[in-house]
């Protein structure tokens, strides 16, 4: 181990993808995965603080949140999480591709990926759509109407507004991660990965897998509440 | 590095993850009262279990990643803990009323 200078010699030995501060590729790729959990952490806390404020007023208006649950669709929230559990397994899948050095399975999940992850927001956007039909968007100015509870007139605002903010913030990370699926896409077509070397594929799919388990949370918080409750 | 899992350990994965979607859209129309939420959340935790240890391959990372993914969550439920310590103890709050 050369403790301050590389010689030419050692730069042939190592892969190309090895910076000079790490000991080998071992140690970088686990420090890299645990840069990604250290900014995955961060993200934590930022859902958290939506969840936290979504208890608060869920807590002080059950009836309310309850109330709104009429006009969710729990099909399209349901089958949105299966396509998003569906790019998991498929971008997992992708990951193990890059480790084997199978580069074209490597870049056909990376493709599925991509497709299902499209398919969500597609969904999400004709759910949305519907929200706009159905005068349920509590914008400035009022896209609203809430005349089959009008006890909730007010309240199921709140709901609405974290329901928006919440998948609203999910579906930016969902193009946020379309994005990097697309870089490592052409990165694997240009033969940037080999098995020694493939952590943008693994850092990239500790994210998309964190989507995923927001999603995993919100589908239950949004769209199933109150589906047993004869509303007052 | 890693042991890589196995295409077959995935797929479980998966079919097991589907399936608890499936259990979640049904037992939310079953009337539990407050268990309905207890039950959801349950789920969504042990979904969200199944994802870290195999899709995100925790289950193989080195202690130190292991030790910070758990120290996000410990850090979560102080955040959330604290919050509702204070809001959910304040009965003077409206509470399903209207104002």
């Amino acid at each position: 181990m050369a403790d301050t200078h590389s010689t030419v010699a050692e730069h042939a030995e190592h892969s190309p993808h090895l910076r000079h501060h790490f000991d080998d590729m071992a140690q970088q790729f686990d420090s890299a995965t645990l840069g990604m959990w250290v900014f995955l952490l961060t993200e934590i806390m930022f859902f958290g603080g939506m969840f936290g404020a979504y208890t608060v007023y869920r807590a002080m208006y059950p009836g309310a949140f309850a109330s709104t649950s009429q006009f969710m669709n729990p099909f399209y929230g349901a089958l949105n999480t299966a396509v998003l559990i569906v790019s998991s397994l498929t971008m997992a899948l992708a990951v193990r591709a890059a480790r084997l050095g199978e580069q074209k399975a490597l870049q056909l999940f990376l493709v599925f990926t991509m497709i299902f992850g499209t398919a969500f927001l597609v969904i999400k956007g004709f759910e949305y759509h519907e929200h706009w039909v159905d005068m349920k968007v509590p914008i400035i100015g009022g896209h609203w109407d809430y005349s089959e509870f009008p006890q909730f007139a007010r309240q199921a605002q709140i709901m609405f507004c974290f329901y928006f903010f919440m998948t609203g913030f999910h579906a930016l990370h969902m193009v946020v991660g379309l994005g990097l699926m697309t870089t490592i896409f052409i990165m694997a077509r240009r033969g940037t990965f080999s098995s020694s070397y493939f952590t943008p594929v693994e850092v990239s799919g500790l994210y998309w897998h964190f989507v995923d388990i927001v999603w995993i949370f919100l589908f239950p918080l949004l769209y199933l509440i109150g589906r047993t409750k004869k509303l007052i | 590095m890693h042991s890589i899992p196995s295409v077959r350990t995935y797929v479980t994965i998966w079919v097991i993850l589907t399936v608890m979607t499936f259990v979640t859209y049904y037992v939310a129309q079953v009337e539990l009262g407050a268990w309905n939420i207890v039950v959801a959340l349950l789920i969504a935790f042990f979904k969200m279990m199944l994802v870290i240890l195999f899709f995100m391959n925790v289950k193989a990372d080195s202690p130190l990643t292991k030790l910070f993914a758990g120290a996000g969550f410990f850090w979560l439920i102080l955040l959330l803990g604290q919050f509702f310590v204070d809001y959910l103890t304040r009965s003077w709050m409206p509470e399903g009323k209207m104002w």
